[in-house]
């Protein structure tokens, strides 16, 4: 494997006395595509403006390309950033706006004249040159922080929640517009989320932050469908956890929750009998059918029923109070709210995770 | 047929600017009052102009007026803009007290502020005159300059700069392309009232000029104090007009501020 | 060792401002406070010797009556200038956004016209056989001139004048800010107008009203030139007494002590605005 363009080695950085990252690491390959995702606070700006030079750590190297940039200003690294607000300059047209950065590394004329017009067809403003970033749309405007992050040509491209402000109609199309543009100019982006379906869509490689720890760093199929911790397995996908205690040992094994006897796939998981373990099941993997006395499952009332985003959610809540969510295509169910059903999984789909430290706040 | 209904609010508001104007009013139509008892009419004239314009006295006076307002408020804005970025950059308990001492000659009455220049710049002999003038007036000058610009830097998106550096900026470079274009309005409508507030003075400036340094608003005190001549009716319809421009000047200025303001993005 | 050089440049940028600020604003300032305490020497200037006897002055009637009778001027100016200024901003704020540009410049005008050409204008006015009094004479509402020029409802009137605008100014751009939204919740809540101002509109315009009264009560303690022009000599204010004592009786260390005192009273009164306005600066000054 050739050398990583990107290495963070224990990076750590305290704001007023809050730890908001405990010593990361992360390992980047060049032309990687690759998200960090967590809900907001759990440390991934911080990650980017450390990497971008705009924020000091407090003790870890930054390494880029193998050079030791922990110490270097923003100005003298070769990585980019599209900020959230985008951050045009609004004294500027668009073609100053993109040509700034050119400016600034003593480019000839006719070479930024060159690499504007190659970046406004780049991001499709061609004919846009000429205005101010405030006569944009906000597709617009985000492709223009885009072009003008790129056309200095950097060795990656940090983008900070870049969509976040974009309706969802023009968030899903940027998607793909994003993704073409990095695989065209294979770039290295490093790319800021807390949208789960974006992450999944986009990425080669997702990082799930937690309090300032990576949780989880794994292709999007490895994060979704193994995901290592209960918190990796209810931020990405919907994904229902239940806790207990094992009470037979074998593949599959029994494990005894509150709600009762489940069966769990375990090919060599190592857990002993009386260990305590967590598992979670997918939303869609959920199955349930009308209770019948003696048979196999999990006893359950249905007490809600609704439909949204295409899907049934169907919310099932046991004696003890716990509840698990399943959901299906289409809109129609036979079952109504107050009914008694059985909630079972096959084996396979109920995956063991660990359980996130219980350092929440 | 609905008519636009007339509140009592908009009467209320018509009422004060007429009794607003109507001082103004009565003294531009009296500076072209023929008779030299201001409360008979008699006649249109020109006259007191032509007085006014032969007046070698008003001259002076106005030029001083007008070097002063722009010296003082240059150098309060180039004092001022540097001090509100400076303290947006570094914060220090000093900052603080700094910025209260800075602000303080527009917050006490002139008064205090014109007596405690006469009695320091007496103990430091400083001769009396346009010197002592242009520090008066810079002093509190650069309040405006200061809140303005300081206003305008809170109001900027920090991912402006970082934008900057970003694409390879040095700290310099950042302010001259970046930060200074942006808050430039506020610095021009500091300037464009600091000038106002200069031309308008009469007590600090009759505290601290010199025996041969008169400003216009001395002239026209001393006049209403010795001994009205319609002449003054004249010269502050001039003022006036000088004032309307600068109003003028300063909407327009207002109206660029607003518009940068609006493309400050979402 | 980076970051450390930069903050050096940055304070680079703050030096103009501190050293103007401290030599020609801090430095005056002790320097007055010192001369408050120094014994008046026989001619001009003042010796070396400490002493009180400035601040006992103060306290003779004479002197005294001159503070109770600026007080009551800035009371009576002040509550004047809130009665009209207060509905006037009010009323802007809920004019059109045409309406409010055309009135920020109408206002504008006369507020950046010298205040001695205004006052110059009232003159006119209130002078003997002047329009005013002809005006009156016509509608017979009186039959002799009232001759209201060098007395004190002249000089209170010229306060208000003078000082109206900061009010107005104060008062728009705090009610300017306001979130409508809450009256109409007020209402929609079955409060009456009356009541939703009071509950909800006045609280939120208060900052800009004790702004607006500081700024105009600070000012008309000091503004002695318009008790000159149009109260004659009848009207003494502590302004012009501090200005007799300089120039004319050339009585530096009480003059400084009549400073000393009157700033102090304007401390206060700044520093009680930001107590209750928790810490914010005044509004509307610029």
């Amino acid at each position: 494997m050739s050398e990583p363009i990107l290495q963070l080695k224990q990076v750590q950085k305290t704001f007023a006395d809050t730890n908001v990252l405990n010593g990361i690491d992360l390992s980047i390959a060049q032309g990687e595509f690759i998200t960090l995702l967590g809900a907001s606070g759990c440390g991934k700006t911080t990650t980017l403006r450390i990497i971008a030079g705009l924020e000091q750590p407090d003790s870890g190297r930054v390494l880029l390309g193998g050079n030791d940039v922990t110490d270097l200003p923003p100005e003298k690294r070769n990585v980019n950033t599209v900020f959230q607000n985008y951050a045009l300059f609004p004294h500027m047209t668009v073609s100053e706006n993109i040509a700034y950065g050119l400016k600034l590394k003593k480019k000839s004329k006719a070479e930024i004249r060159q690499t504007v017009q190659e970046m406004l067809s780049l991001v499709q403003l061609e004919g846009y040159q000429d205005r101010r970033p405030s006569e944009l749309s906000g597709g617009q405007k985000q492709r223009l922080a885009i072009a003008r992050a790129l056309a200095v040509k950097p060795q990656i491209l940090l983008l900070d929640e870049p969509l976040g402000a974009l309706d969802l109609q023009l968030r899903r199309q940027m998607q793909f517009e994003l993704k073409r543009l990095q695989k065209q100019l294979g770039i290295t982006f490093i790319y800021i989320t807390h949208d789960q379906e974006e992450a999944l869509n986009m990425s080669d490689r997702i990082a799930v932050m937690r309090q300032g720890r990576f949780e989880q760093i794994g292709t999007p199929n490895e994060v979704y469908d193994s995901p290592k911790t209960d918190y990796v397995a209810r931020f990405v996908g919907e994904a229902n956890i239940l806790r207990g205690t094992v009470c037979k040992v074998g593949d599959p094994l029994l494990l005894q929750t509150d709600a009762g006897i489940c069966a769990v796939a375990c090919s060599g998981c190592g857990l002993k009998q009386g260990d305590t373990a967590c598992i979670a099941v997918r939303s869609e993997q959920v199955q349930f059918s009308p209770y019948r006395e003696g048979e196999q499952g999990l006893r359950a009332t249905i007490t809600e029923k609704n439909f949204a985003g295409g899907m049934l959610r169907i919310l099932l809540t046991f004696a003890d109070g716990q509840t698990v969510v399943a959901s299906r295509h289409g809109i129609d169910l036979p079952a109504q709210v107050g009914e008694e059903m059985l909630v079972h999984w096959q084996p396979e789909h109920a995956i063991l995770v660990q359980q996130s430290e219980e350092a929440d706040r | 047929m609905k008519r636009k209904k007339i509140r009592p609010s908009h009467l209320f508001l018509a009422l004060v600017l007429a009794l607003m104007y109507l001082p103004i009013l009565l003294l531009v139509i009296y500076s072209f009052n023929e008779s030299k008892i201001s409360s008979v009419w008699g006649g249109f004239s020109l006259k007191w102009y032509q007085q006014l314009l032969a007046d070698e006295k008003m001259f002076e006076a106005l030029a001083n007026s007008i070097l002063l307002g722009i010296s003082s408020s240059v150098c309060a804005a180039i004092i001022g803009t540097l001090g509100a970025f400076g303290m947006s950059k570094v914060q220090s308990r000093a900052n603080t007290a700094v910025e209260y001492l800075a602000t303080l000659p527009i917050m006490i009455p002139e008064i205090i502020l014109a007596m405690v220049f006469l009695a320091f710049f007496s103990l430091l002999g400083l001769p009396f005159g346009m010197t002592t003038l242009i520090l008066g007036h810079t002093a509190f000058c650069i309040p405006y300059i200061f809140m303005l610009v300081k206003a305008r830097l809170v109001g900027m998106d920090p991912s402006l700069t970082e934008a900057a550096k970003d694409l390879g900026a040095s700290e310099v470079r950042v302010f001259f392309d970046i930060t200074l274009p942006l808050i430039t309005p506020a610095i021009a409508s500091g300037m464009v009232l600091s000038f106002a507030m200069s031309f308008d003075d009469v007590l600090i400036s009759l505290f601290v000029t010199g025996v041969n340094v008169n400003t216009l608003p001395i002239l026209v005190y001393t006049q209403i104090k010795t001994g009205v001549t319609p002449e003054i009716n004249a010269l502050c319809t001039l003022m006036l007009a000088a004032t309307l421009l600068l109003v003028l000047v300063s909407a327009w200025l207002g109206r660029e501020k607003q518009h940068s303001i609006e493309t400050k993005g979402e | 060792m980076n970051t450390r050089k930069k903050k050096q440049g940055y304070w680079l940028t703050l030096l103009p401002l501190y050293l103007f600020t401290i030599v020609f604003v801090g430095a005056p300032l002790v320097y007055v406070v010192v001369l408050s305490f120094l014994q008046r020497a026989e001619t001009w200037g003042v010796t070396g010797q400490f002493t009180l006897q400035n601040y006992r002055q103060i306290f003779q009637p004479v002197y005294l009556q001159t503070f109770v009778d600026s007080l009551k001027l800035a009371f009576l100016s002040t509550a004047l200038i809130t009665l009209i200024g207060y509905p006037f901003g009010y009323f802007m704020a809920k004019l059109s956004p045409k309406g409010k540009k055309r009135m920020t410049l109408a206002l504008m005008i006369p507020f950046w016209t010298n205040s001695l050409i205004r006052l110059y204008g009232w003159i006119i006015i209130f002078r003997a056989n002047g329009p005013l009094d002809q005006l009156l004479i016509a509608l017979r509402i009186v039959d002799q001139p009232l001759k209201l020029l060098y007395t004190y409802p002249a000089v209170v009137v010229g306060m208000v004048y003078a000082l109206l605008q900061f009010m107005i100014f104060a008062v728009y751009s705090s009610a300017e800010k306001m979130d409508w939204s809450l009256v109409e919740a007020a209402r929609d809540l079955g409060a009456s107008p009356i009541t939703a101002f009071f509950t909800v509109t006045l609280k939120q315009t208060l900052p800009g009203l004790l702004s607006g009264i500081i700024l105009t009560f600070i000012p008309s303690m000091g503004l002695f030139f318009i008790a000159d022009i149009l109260g004659g000599n009848k009207v003494v204010l502590v302004g012009s007494l501090i200005q007799d004592q300089l120039v004319k009786a050339h009585n530096t260390p009480f003059a400084a002590a009549l400073a000393v005192v009157l700033m102090l009273m304007t401390t206060l009164l700044i520093a009680l605005y930001r107590k209750i306005a928790g810490g914010k600066e005044l509004e509307g000054l610029v």
